[in-house]
């Protein structure tokens, strides 16, 4: 087995330094967006009584989401004894802890009294789901820290395949944990169904390897270190794969969901006559989420762009569909009196308004930067990045050029 | 660097040393100033200055969790006996600016999180719009 | 047959004797208050029965109750100010045929608010009412996704001016509480109060466990039922002509 070099990002340099300046302003406007909102309360926002949850929680929800997808190459590499994914590995353990950071940081930041997240501690509810995530969620930190040390420390050999699939069930528990979050919601015709689970893994697999290609080529070419156009096209198949098997969950809860007549309304609301809605279901999720990155990894011989803008509209496609998902599912009225035309002081019988506000938007993205900050600062602080994921001799002469002392390990 | 670090340390438990005293002497002399309540407490003072948190996080959750009513230690009655009432014969929120809730926390430097829901003025002044 | 009378049933003898020396008045049998000290018990099953034939579609009566006794007050943004009750106009677009009613929480026997709740706020008091513990709300409202009936509102802004009976504040998720501090103290909901003196009399509130109760008698006898009764989750609001 070829051995494999790992080097730190080298910190404080320009470029670095660049990169950091950027996130934590970001950051710090997000920070100032979450006061905001908080000291006005949530009335400033476009969240209402209808739609409760809104634009922070989608953020919240595809980084928490992603964050168990990106864990996969890991997996791939150790439970599944995949070697072109080994290097990889450690990174894909930080970027996994870095974007469940990141999205649980906008949806603690968007809770009505954050003051008292200890409470969501102290207080538990054994029945509730969400309360079966806060430990799921602490908990992944905590296995896939531990993964990631076994990995990195040769001492903790014995540990690695232990850790591995340890954490590799932890992220399937934890994604179904997260679907599941809709799928027990029994009042609301746009949930309430079994396959949220499973559509959710899906959906992690794609948005989490989505992120992870993203990170590997941006780092790879601002570290100037070589990838092997092989192991991109190989991710990007992969890629597709897993952008298919969201394809066909959405499929099945659809056409599942049409065959009952009482969800016929909700359906036709979210497919034909939804407006922004319908559009970023089929322009959004469907064609350029799914179809174009389908097309785009599968042709043969894909170049590194066409990968890169894969992975961007698989990214954007997941954005839309979580969209679609939560607000949309919101928007549409619960039914009270099945059958009937109903009408009040409540918007009961409306299809609720919903715009996001700058505010809700900026607190999203700042999920993000601080994904990425504490992605960035992880592998500057770590081996966690190879040297080199080129092939053959390209990837020794980029060792000795970055250490600038040749590989003479015992 | 030791040694820079242990001279720090002494310096820093020196300052302190020296500041204690005085804070302790203002204490005694200045003290919050409040309206005194009518009639007397459900507990005598000193242990309700001590405990009055305590006693009050406890029965909120007999009377809202169970539904007794009627305990010992209601916020209700403890808004209804120390608000004071101002010139113009409306009541003064117990926790506006040298009040009996607020000089106290003020000069404790302590947060009340009652009053961002409970009333802060008796049951029987109704609050004109 | 000698049982030892308690002083509940004393107090109730002599309400619907004030009831039988008024004629005029609806028949309601408040419960007498609950001794001081003791806790809401599961002996108990406190619900409303509302005929929606005496429901007059303009009338707001119970709303306008609610939002006094609760210091309701709003800031005129009809998305975000609370709601505990409101009055829903339901017409069949088959026929035509509308009708009027009263929705609020249904105080559930199997609340989803309650399961999906992480903290424990939600919660079913002994006697079936459904409150949020607020002082352990963390403000993420699962329980306004779960709910299936819109009963719950989110505190969009500071509050000021609240009735000592009603603690309310911003961050926290609120509901109506049936008026536990009325039911606790013997009396009915302001809602039920206000229908049978400005309304028709439509609600009538009781104790489904009890029953010698007006509410027990007539849901025993006469065709009631529950607003999405198809969920399973044993709503203790009735209706009847929905």
């Amino acid at each position: 087995m070829k051995r494999v070099q790992y080097l730190a990002i080298p910190a404080w340099t320009p470029g670095w330094m660049m990169v950091m300046a950027a996130l934590a302003v970001i950051i710090a406007i997000a920070g100032g967006a979450v006061l905001y909102m908080e000291h006005q309360g949530h009335w400033v926002t476009g969240m209402t009584n209808q739609v409760v949850w809104g634009m922070p929680h989608v953020f919240a929800i595809f980084l928490i989401v992603a964050a168990s997808g990106a864990l996969n190459v890991a997996s791939i590499g150790s439970v599944f004894g995949r070697e072109p994914y080994q290097p990889l590995g450690r990174l894909s353990a930080l970027m996994a802890m870095a974007l469940l950071a990141g999205g649980l940081g906008v949806l603690v930041l968007d809770l009505g009294r954050p003051d008292r997240l200890v409470v969501a501690i102290t207080h538990f509810n054994v029945k509730s789901i969400f309360a079966w995530n806060v430990i799921l969620y602490s908990g992944f930190f905590a296995v896939v820290g531990f993964y990631l040390w076994a990995m990195i420390d040769w001492r903790m050999k014995r540990a690695y395949k232990p850790a591995a699939i340890t954490a590799f069930l932890w992220r399937l528990i934890l994604t179904t944990g997260t679907g599941s979050i809709f799928g027990f919601l029994l009042a609301r015709d746009a949930y309430n169904a079994a396959v949220m689970a499973p559509l959710f893994i899906a959906m992690s697999f794609a948005f989490g390897l989505a992120l992870f290609i993203l990170f590997i080529l941006g780092a790879t070419t601002a570290l100037n270190r070589p990838l092997s156009m092989e192991l991109v096209r190989r991710k990007g198949r992969l890629l597709g794969l897993f952008v298919a098997a969201n394809l066909y969950f959405v499929a099945i809860q659809h056409v599942t969901a049409l065959y009952m007549a009482d969800r016929v309304a909700v359906e036709t609301f979210l497919l034909l006559q939804g407006g922004l809605y319908t559009a970023l279901f089929w322009g959004g999720q469907v064609l350029l989420g799914a179809l174009v990155p389908l097309i785009l990894v599968f042709r043969p011989n894909a170049s590194r762009c066409r990968v890169r803008a894969a992975s961007v509209l698989v990214v954007l496609g997941g954005i839309a569909q979580i969209y679609v998902i939560l607000i949309g599912g919101q928007a549409f009225p619960l039914t009270l009196f099945p059958g009937m035309e109903v009408s009040s002081s409540f918007q009961d019988g409306l299809v609720a308004a919903y715009a996001p506000t700058a505010a809700e938007i900026l607190l999203g993205l700042g999920g993000f930067a601080l994904a990425l900050l504490i992605a960035v600062i992880g592998a500057s602080a770590l081996r966690i990045l190879p040297a080199s994921l080129g092939d053959g001799d390209e990837a020794t002469a980029e060792i000795i050029l970055a250490e600038g002392d040749p590989v003479a390990a015992p | 660097m030791n040694m820079l670090r242990a001279v720090m340390l002494a310096l820093l438990l020196g300052l302190a040393f020296v500041a204690s005293p005085v804070a302790t002497a203002q204490a005694g002399e200045a003290g919050p100033s409040f309206p005194k309540a009518q009639g007397s407490c459900v507990d005598d003072p000193a242990t309700m200055r001590r405990h009055h948190f305590d006693f009050l996080t406890h029965q909120r959750d007999d009377t809202l969790r169970a539904g007794i009513r009627g305990a010992k230690y209601s916020l209700k009655e403890c808004v209804t006996c120390h608000a004071s009432t101002a010139a113009n014969g409306k009541p003064v929120p117990v926790n506006a600016p040298g009040q009996f809730c607020q000089s106290c926390h003020a000069y404790a430097a302590v947060t009340i999180d009652c009053f961002s829901c409970h009333a802060t003025t008796p049951q029987t002044a109704e609050a004109k719009p | 047959m000698s049982q030892p009378t308690s002083r509940r049933d004393l107090l109730k003898a002599a309400a619907i004797g004030a009831v039988a020396i008024a004629p005029g008045l609806t028949l309601i049998a408040p419960a007498a208050a609950r001794p001081l000290g003791t806790g809401a018990s599961a002996a108990n099953r406190w619900g409303l029965l509302i005929d929606t034939s005496k429901c007059d579609a303009g009338c707001t009566a119970c709303v306008d109750a609610c939002k006094t006794e609760m210091g309701l007050t709003g800031h005129d943004r009809p998305l975000t100010d609370s709601q505990y009750i409101r009055k829903v106009d339901v017409t069949d677009p088959a026929s035509g045929h509308r009708h009027s009613l009263p929705v609020m929480c249904q105080h559930c026997a199997k609340p989803p608010c309650v399961d999906v709740c992480p903290t424990g706020a939600s919660m079913k008091r002994a006697d079936g009412i459904v409150l949020v513990d607020r002082h352990i709300c963390i403000g993420c409202r699962y329980c306004m996704m779960a709910c299936p009936y819109k009963a719950r509102s989110f505190i969009h802004e500071d509050q000021s001016g609240q009735k000592p009976d009603n603690p309310r504040g911003k961050g926290c998720v609120e509901s109506c509480t049936l008026c536990a501090h009325r039911i606790d103290a013997g009396g009915q909901p302001a809602c039920v109060e206000s229908c049978a003196k400005d309304g028709r009399a439509a609600m009538l509130f009781g104790d489904l466990n009890d029953p010698n109760s007006e509410i027990s008698r007539r849901v025993s006898t006469e065709a009631t039922s529950r607003i999405r009764a198809d969920l399973g989750v044993e709503p203790a609001i009735r209706y009847q002509g929905i």
